[in-house]
C-alpha cells in the first residue's frame, strides 16, 4: 500500500481534477505559509524600514522633520559617549560569544559522544536555568557576586579575603559572566547538533590510519563541527549586543552598553531618530563583526581539513 | 597518546558537573533567600520562614500583574502556535520558491537583538496613532514566540508519513475529514507542547513587555519595578521560585509530550513501512 501511494506523485488526483495554477503544490504551500510570513512581514520587516528611515530625519520637540540628514548618523558615530558605548558593547558581546562557544563546546562534545543512553535528559538538564524568568536569574547574579553576597562572604568563610571584594560586581566582567551564563544553552544545542551529525566512521577510519585523539579532534570533529560554532557565535553575539537589563543591574558606571542608551532616547530623552541611528548603526557593526568571524572560522576549518 | 585519552575522559565528566552547578547557580539561591528571614540576601540565613509566600496573595498590584500576564500569556501562546502549524505544515510538506527565505524570516527574531525589535514595533505603534497595551504586548510576544512554535511543531511534523493522508484520501475522506482524524491526532502532541513553550517564553518576556506595554504590567515588568527597592527582594525571589516551579512543570510536560510525538510519529511510520 505504502509503495504504491509513494510510486504516484502526492496530490495526483486533485490536480488532475482542478489543473488551475492555485492549485498547484508550490501555491498550496505557499497560501498555506503566508499568515505567518505575512505577519512578520508586518511586524518586522516594516517596522524594520521605519526605524531605518526615522534615522535619517530629526525631531523637533513633538514633530518629525522628514527632510534628509545624516546628522543622526554623525551624532551616533563620532560624539565620545556613544562611540565608546558602541565600542564597550561591541567589546562585550564579543567576548560573550567567544566564553559561551568555548565553554560550551565540550559540554556538548560530552552529551554528543559519552552522553550514552541519557542525552535527552543531559540537554533537558541544561535547558531548565533558561527557563527561569531572566530578570531574576540577573538579579540572582547581583545576589551572588555583590558586596555581602554569596561569594563574598564564601570567600571569607574559608579565609581567603579578609574583607569582602569590590571587585566582582557593578563592571564589565559581571556583564560578561552574566551574559555568558544567560546563553549557554543558546550556544549548546547548535553545537550539539552539528556535532550529531558528524559521521563516526570518519573517525574511525582516521584512528584506523594512526591519528592520535588529539589530532583526529582537530582534523575532523572540529572542522565538521564548524557550522554548530557558526551558529552559536551568530546566536549569542547579535542579541548580546542589545541587552539592557544586565548592564543596567550589573554593570553599574562602567558595564554601560548602547542598549541603555537606546533604551534612553526612546523613553525619557525622546529623540526618535537619534535612537533609531544608534540602531541601525549597532546592527550593521554587529553583523559586520558576525560576518568577519564566520569567514574566520570558515577558513580555519577549511584550513585544518 | 593514551595518557592523554585517560586525561581528557576523566576531565570531561568532571568539567560537565562543574558546568552544571554554574548554571544552576543563580536558580539555586532563589528558593534558598526566598526562605529566609533576614531581607538582605546573605549567608549564613537568619532564620527560616514563609512569610514571603503569605504576603503574595496580599499584593493586590501583583495579582493584577499575574492576571495580565496569565491573559497575554494565553493570547500569545494560541496565535503563536495558530502560526506556527501554518508555517511548520507549509514548510514540512510543500516545495515551493522562496521556502528557506521566508523560513529565515520568520525564524528572524531569535537572532536580532530584542531592544531593536521592541523598538521597531514601538515606533510604527505609536505613528499609526494606536495606544500601548495589552493587545500590544500580545503582537511582540507572537513576533518572539513565533520562531520556537516553529522549531517544536516542525519537529513534531517532520518524519510525519505523508502516505497515511494519502491513504486516507485514497480511501475517500475529504481532506477536512483526513485532517481531522489522521493528521490532528498525530500532531496534537506538538501542538501542545508548542503552546505551553510559547505560554512559557511570554510569560518570562521582559524587553518587549518594557517597551510595548501601556498602563497594564505584566509580570516580568511589576518584578522589574520591584528590583528598586532592597526590602521587597525577598518577595520577588518568593515570586521568582513560584514561576520557576511553574515554568519547570509546564516545560516538562512540553518535552515529554514532544518526545511522545516524535516516537508516535516514527512508530506509525515504522509500523506501515
Amino acid at each position: 500500500m505504502t509503495a504504491a501511494a509513494e510510486g504516484s506523485p502526492p496530490l495526483a488526483l486533485g490536480r488532475r481534477r482542478r489543473s488551475s495554477l492555485l492549485q498547484t503544490e508550490p501555491a498550496q504551500g505557499f497560501a498555506l505559509i503566508s499568515p505567518t510570513f505575512l505577519y512578520a512581514l508586518v511586524l518586522l520587516v516594516v517596522p524594520i524600514l521605519v526605524v531605518v528611515a526615522h534615522s535619517f530625519w530629526t525631531q523637533n520637540y513633538l514633530t518629525i522633520d522628514r527632510s534628509f540628514t545624516l546628522e543622526n548618523y554623525r551624532v551616533a558615530l563620532t560624539e565620545p559617549i556613544y562611540r565608546d558605548l558602541l565600542m564597550r558593547s561591541l567589546w562585550i558581546s564579543l567576548l560573550v560569544s567567544f566564553f559561551t562557544v568555548v565553554m560550551a563546546y565540550p559540554i556538548a562534545y560530552f552529551i554528543s559522544f559519552h552522553g550514552g543512553q541519557h542525552k535527552g535528559l543531559w540537554l533537558f538538564l541544561i535547558t531548565i536555568p533558561f527557563w527561569t524568568s531572566y530578570l531574576l536569574r540577573v538579579m540572582s547574579w547581583r545576589v551572588i557576586l555583590g558586596y555581602n553576597g554569596v561569594l563574598n562572604s564564601g570567600l571569607m568563610g574559608l579565609g581567603f579575603i579578609s574583607e569582602p571584594s569590590t571587585a566582582l560586581l557593578y563592571n564589565t566582567s559581571a556583564v560578561v559572566i552574566t551574559l555568558t551564563h544567560a546563553w549557554a544553552a543558546f550556544a549548546i544545542l547548535p553545537i550539539f547538533v552539528s556535532l550529531e551529525k558528524v559521521d563516526r566512521s570518519l573517525i574511525e577510519a582516521a584512528t584506523d590510519l594512526g591519528d592520535g585523539p588529539l589530532r583526529r579532534f582537530l582534523r575532523i570533529t572540529l572542522p565538521l563541527s564548524s557550522p554548530g560554532v557558526i551558529a552559536a557565535l551568530l546566536i549569542v553575539m547579535i542579541p548580546t549586543v542589545g541587552d539592557f537589563v544586565t548592564p543596567r543591574l550589573v554593570g553599574g558606571k562602567d558595564g554601560v552598553m548602547i542598549a541603555n542608551a537606546i533604551q534612553a532616547q526612546f523613553s525619557k530623552a525622546a529623540n526618535w531618530p537619534l535612537g533609531a541611528a544608534l540602531s541601525v548603526t549597532t546592527m550593521v557593526i554587529v553583523t559586520a563583526m558576525a560576518a568577519a568571524a564566520v569567514l574566520i572560522i570558515r577558513s580555519a576549518a577549511r584550513l585544518a581539513r | 597518546m593514551t595518557a592523554l585519552r585517560k586525561i581528557f575522559a576523566r576531565w570531561l565528566p568532571v568539567y560537565a558537573g562543574l558546568y552544571i552547578v554554574f548554571l544552576y547557580l543563580p536558580v539555586v539561591f532563589l528558593p534558598i533567600f526566598s526562605l529566609n528571614t533576614a531581607v538582605t540576601p546573605k549567608f549564613p540565613l537568619e532564620g527560616l520562614t514563609l512569610k514571603w509566600y503569605e504576603e503574595l496573595p496580599n499584593t493586590p498590584a501583583l495579582l493584577d500583574a499575574a492576571w495580565n500576564s496569565l491573559v497575554v500569556g494565553i493570547a500569545a501562546a494560541i496565535l503563536s502556535t495558530v502560526l506556527g502549524i501554518c508555517a511548520a505544515r507549509a514548510i514540512t510538506r510543500y516545495r515551493f520558491p522562496g521556502r528557506r527565505t521566508i523560513n529565515g524570516l520568520i525564524m528572524a527574531p531569535l537572532v536580532l537583538p530584542e531592544i531593536i525589535v521592541a523598538v521597531s514595533m514601538l515606533l510604527v505603534i505609536l505613528q499609526m496613532g494606536l495606544d500601548l497595551s495589552l493587545m500590544t504586548v500580545v503582537l511582540g510576544h507572537v513576533l518572539v514566540c513565533i520562531p520556537y512554535s516553529l522549531t517544536v511543531l516542525t519537529s513534531g511534523f517532520e518524519g510525519f508519513d505523508r502516505s497515511l493522508e494519502e491513504a486516507s484520501a485514497d480511501l475517500g475522506e475529504t481532506a477536512f475529514g483526513t485532517f481531522r482524524r489522521v493528521t490532528l491526532p498525530m500532531v496534537t502532541p506538538a501542538i501542545i507542547s508548542s503552546l505551553l513553550v510559547s505560554f512559557t517564553i511570554s510569560l518570562d518576556e521582559f524587553i518587549m513587555a518594557f517597551f510595548l506595554t501601556g498602563t497594564k504590567p505584566t509580570l516580568p515588568i511589576y518584578i522589574w519595578g520591584q528590583l528598586r527597592f532592597a526590602a521587597k527582594l525577598p518577595g520577588v525571589l518568593a515570586l521568582g521560585t513560584l514561576l520557576l516551579v511553574g515554568s519547570f512543570l509546564l516545560l516538562t510536560i512540553a518535552e515529554l509530550l514532544r518526545r511522545r510525538a516524535a516516537r508516535r510519529s516514527q512508530n506509525t511510520g515504522g509500523a506501515f513501512a
